[in-house]
């Protein structure tokens, strides 16, 4: 375990046991009330599972051109925490939408092409898991496809008209707002990244295992 | 550039010639869309008639499932006589087998289209022909972006487990997107009055995704199918 | 080769920008920025939201919780393995 590891985790630990509390102090918003403070954990989770896309598609890239198997395992990595991320963003969104739009769901430009993304990855670890050998390209195709996806899924909602909120709502927070939304942003990002590492972690140690086995054999 | 061309156009004609012999994909793959129009037409019925404004996402769905339908047999023939790997061993530009390959199938959904259009027209009273050259535009758009993805993805699994189910389940997730233009375009040409600059809108916007998935493809057919 | 890609990409802006001279359909209905308020707005005859909030959070938790769990699980799944096998190979 490398010496930043520990420090990080009772990090991600603190903010996350006290992130409910600084959402507590939060103002409520006029149009939505109390159910708008599902924003707090909803926008951050989009976030990271763009980021974790964009990770996942870029280690693809070097895989399949640099052929650099340590690239892959960090896409492994990347494209199980954009399911996860992706999979906490579609049920907390609806779980908001059922009081602010009285709908759980709507085929609007956004909830589409984020629900699409989202099936992109899981299709890319379905790919991984039986695909057979060779599965580790196929899913990396996968994994680019799905990273020129993203600026699609976050424009969509200035371009379209849907019911969900633009993206000029971040960069125009009110000041009560503002921080504790980093706040949640940035335990998010420290739980990202410690997610990322165990999660490449167990990839180097099966690789490890793989090999071991192959010599065995010998 | 030229020779990229050439290549392209040499591996077309043998698709083509190697299909004309037979026709056998041509026409299980013809019979197969229209049976989807009919199986649509039929179970979205309200009072013996079928639904007309569903005629738009009818005639996509159909598309994309013979599509599916036709990568899969094209590639499993070139899978069961090895001829992929023959290709992949010539001395040419990978990308251009790509190009090659992709025409050869756009020129079987083409086919499939010229059957496809006139039996939506004819079930669902569609108005084909108010503007032909932007249904024609629109149909040519999508089936380049649904091709050039389908291409890359059915050319990758040939050598891959689970290769039938697999195809649909990576490809769709991706050319839904382009679907959806191509239904959202063609139901605005099919309306009472059609809506041009909707359509223009939706063209426009399968063009810059055929831009980008043919971008894509182009740059990682080749890491995709070397080993 | 690359160049052809390079103006490839080039055109595909150019699409972009037509999209983007046109939008088809007026926004509306979608918020652009949220207003901050002092007290809650009447609840009477709505939808209670603290169940709402309550179980977005919750399920947030749950599931990180639940991955880092399985994630925990596989690891020292494989750390066992690991040593076994190193333990067969320095005996060979």
């Amino acid at each position: 375990m490398s010496r930043v590891f520990v420090p990080l985790l009772l990090i991600a630990m603190v903010l996350f046991a006290s992130a409910p509390l600084v959402v507590a102090n939060t103002p409520v918003e006029q149009t939505m009330g109390l159910v708008q403070k599902i924003f707090y954990y909803h926008v951050p989770s989009a976030m990271l599972m763009f980021v974790s896309a964009f990770v996942c598609g870029i280690a693809s890239a070097v895989y399949l051109f640099r052929r650099s198997p340590a690239a892959d395992r960090v896409a492994a990595a990347a494209g199980e925490l954009v399911v996860l991320f992706g999979l906490i963003v579609l049920v907390t969104g609806p779980l908001w939408a059922r009081k602010a739009w009285g709908v759980w769901w709507e085929w609007d430009a956004r909830l589409t092409s984020a629900l699409l993304l989202w099936m992109i990855f899981l299709a890319y670890l379905l790919v991984r898991r039986f695909g057979g050998p060779g599965s580790e390209k196929l899913a990396g195709a996968m994994a680019l496809f799905g990273m020129a996806n993203v600026p699609f899924v976050y424009f969509s909602v200035n371009y379209w008209r849907t019911l969900h909120p633009k993206t000029s709502v971040v960069p125009t927070l009110a000041p009560g707002m503002r921080g504790a939304f980093w706040f949640c942003v940035a335990a998010f990002v420290i739980l990202y990244v410690l997610l990322l590492t165990l999660r490449k972690r167990l990839e180097d140690r099966q690789a490890t295992v793989e090999q071991l086995y192959l010599a065995l054999e010998d | 550039m030229r020779q990229f061309l050439r290549v392209a156009w040499v591996v077309m004609r043998k698709d083509l010639t190697v299909e004309m012999r037979s026709r056998e994909i041509v026409y299980t793959t013809v019979f197969f869309a229209a049976s989807c129009v009919l199986v649509f037409a039929f179970a979205l019925v309200r009072e013996g008639r079928p639904l007309e404004d569903a005629s738009a996402g009818i005639l996509w769905i159909s598309i994309a499932f013979a599509g599916t339908l036709g990568l899969g047999r094209t590639f499993e023939r070139e899978r069961q006589t090895e001829t992929l790997r023959a290709l992949m061993l010539a001395p040419s530009d990978r990308p251009a087998i790509y190009v090659g390959k992709l025409l050869g199938i756009l020129v079987l959904m083409a086919i499939v289209e010229a059957v496809l259009v006139p039996m939506v027209g004819l079930l669902f009273h569609a108005p084909i022909f108010a503007r032909p050259h932007w249904l024609i535009a629109l149909l040519a758009a999508g089936t380049i972006g649904f091709a050039s993805v389908g291409t890359l993805f059915a050319a990758m699994l040939v050598r891959a487990r689970s290769r039938d189910v697999l195809l649909p389940v990576l490809l769709y997730p991706i050319t839904i997107p382009v679907i959806i233009a191509g239904v959202r375009g063609t139901a605005a040409l099919f309306q009472e009055t059609p809506d041009e600059p909707m359509a223009r809108f939706w063209v426009a916007l399968l063009v810059f995704f055929d831009v980008v998935f043919i971008t894509l493809s182009l740059w990682t057919f080749e890491p995709l199918m070397t080993e | 080769m690359k160049r052809t890609v390079l103006l490839l990409a080039i055109l595909a802006m150019m699409p972009g920008a037509v999209l983007g001279a046109q939008q088809p359909a007026p926004p509306g209905g979608a918020q652009a920025d949220f207003v901050p308020v002092n007290t809650l707005p009447p609840q009477a005859d709505q939808l209670p939201a603290a169940p709402l909030v309550i179980g977005a959070y919750a399920f947030v938790w749950v599931a990180l919780m639940a991955y880092v769990w399985l994630l925990w699980k596989r690891m020292t799944k494989v750390e066992r393995e690991l040593a076994d096998l190193q333990r067969r190979v320095q005996q060979h």
